[in-house]
């Protein structure tokens, strides 16, 4: 089974029915599988600190929600996360492409990768790296653990995890 | 008249609607002129209040006013895009325009000058904007509620803010109590 495919079955397993997202070229393949699926609504985002505003309300209107966004929006959504997410103590699974890592073609991608983990743990979000393919069997625990605590937890999925960028 | 005196006004109409109000003093005056478990107070985050009413009223089937502000639709342009694209029949977005950043003392904003919100929300794929002023909020509120089609609200007033105290509830409070009604 393709990770795109298994990630989207963890996401509706896990009752998982409104997604936003802001591409990224790792994010294709995800972001294509649950535009298919008829049990998300996919809302496509201009902005994540937007695409966490619109997960928000969703929450509060009784649908689970997950954010799909690559790391350099953890330099967007700062002020939403502590603001909002965490002060309202709202959960959120966020999938997010860990560019700037190994296999990387694009060095300024690398300026964000540096600070990623820091900004979350400075932040005291519960943080997870996929580095190999097998590591996508935490998914379902990890969704799962978001919705027992009500807290934004990020899964850092980086290019090694989705195969490298074939011939970029 | 100013934003206060447009909350006053329509208090008995927003009372039996769930509302997510704005940022700083529009979440004071509302939550001093007439406090609802209904109402879904903004204590930062300046920007999102027609995103998480969008996301409300798309999850759920009640009808959903976002009390926003000039400057805070400013800052988060990329919402009415997202707005025209999927606009619920339950949602409505009500930008009070009073032509500047009121909470943090009255400073301008652009729509005072030449930025024309209501064209903004028009070419960005909303369907149903209405410009009103201030005196007919109340009208084209009801009007809006009854049409039952997402609709855009600008309302056109003056600037200036009424002196209330500052919103002391627990935003976990704030959430679970708004959760409840939104449930009931
Ligand atoms: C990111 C960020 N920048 C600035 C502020 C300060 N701030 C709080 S409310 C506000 C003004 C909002 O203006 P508007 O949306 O027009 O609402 P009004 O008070 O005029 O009704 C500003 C600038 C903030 N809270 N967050
Ligand atoms: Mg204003």
């Amino acid at each position: 089974m393709s990770i795109d495919k298994k990630i989207t079955d963890d996401l509706v397993a896990n009752d998982i029915s409104f997604v936003t997202t802001v591409p990224c070229k790792q994010l294709a393949g995800v972001i294509e599988e649950i535009d298919q699926r008829e049990e998300i609504f996919h809302i496509p985002s201009n902005k994540e600190d937007e695409g966490m505003g619109l997960c928000a309300g969703a929450w509060m209107g009784g649908k689970r929600p997950a954010i799909i966004m690559q790391n350099t929006a953890i330099g967007v959504t700062i002020n939403t996360l502590a603001t909002l997410i965490q002060y309202y103590r709202m959960p959120l699974p966020m999938l997010i492409s860990y560019r700037g890592e190994l296999r990387e073609p694009v060095a300024c991608q690398v300026e964000m990768a540096v600070h990623t983990k820091a900004l979350l743990a400075q932040m005291n979000i519960p943080t997870y790296h996929f580095h190999n393919q097998s590591d996508v069997e935490e998914l379902d625990m990890i969704l799962k653990y978001t919705f027992m605590c009500n807290k934004p937890v990020a899964i850092l999925t980086d290019a090694n995890f989705w195969g490298g960028y074939g011939d970029q | 008249m100013i934003r206060s005196e447009i909350l006053k006004e329509i208090a008995p109409i927003l009372r039996d609607q769930l509302v997510v109000c704005n940022i700083g003093i529009p979440s004071q005056e509302l939550h001093a002129i007439d406090d609802q478990p209904t109402n879904f107070y903004m204590l930062g985050t300046m920007g999102l209040s027609s995103s998480i009413g969008l996301g409300l009223a798309l999850a759920q089937p009640k009808t959903v006013i976002s009390i926003d502000g000039d400057g805070s639709v400013l800052t988060n342009l990329g919402t009415l895009p997202t707005i025209g694209n999927n606009m619920p029949s339950n949602f409505i977005l009500m930008i009070v325009d009073n032509g500047s950043y009121g909470s943090t003392g009255d400073q301008p904003t652009y729509t005072g000058r030449k930025t024309d919100l209501a064209g903004m929300a028009r070419a960005a794929g909303c369907d149903n904007v209405v410009e009103v002023q201030d005196v007919d909020t109340g009208k084209a509120l009801q009007e809006a509620i009854d049409a039952q089609v997402g609709t855009v609200m600008i309302v056109k007033c003056d600037s200036g803010n009424a002196k209330m105290p500052v919103i002391t509830m627990d935003p976990v409070v704030i959430r679970d109590r708004f959760m409840k009604a939104v449930e009931a």
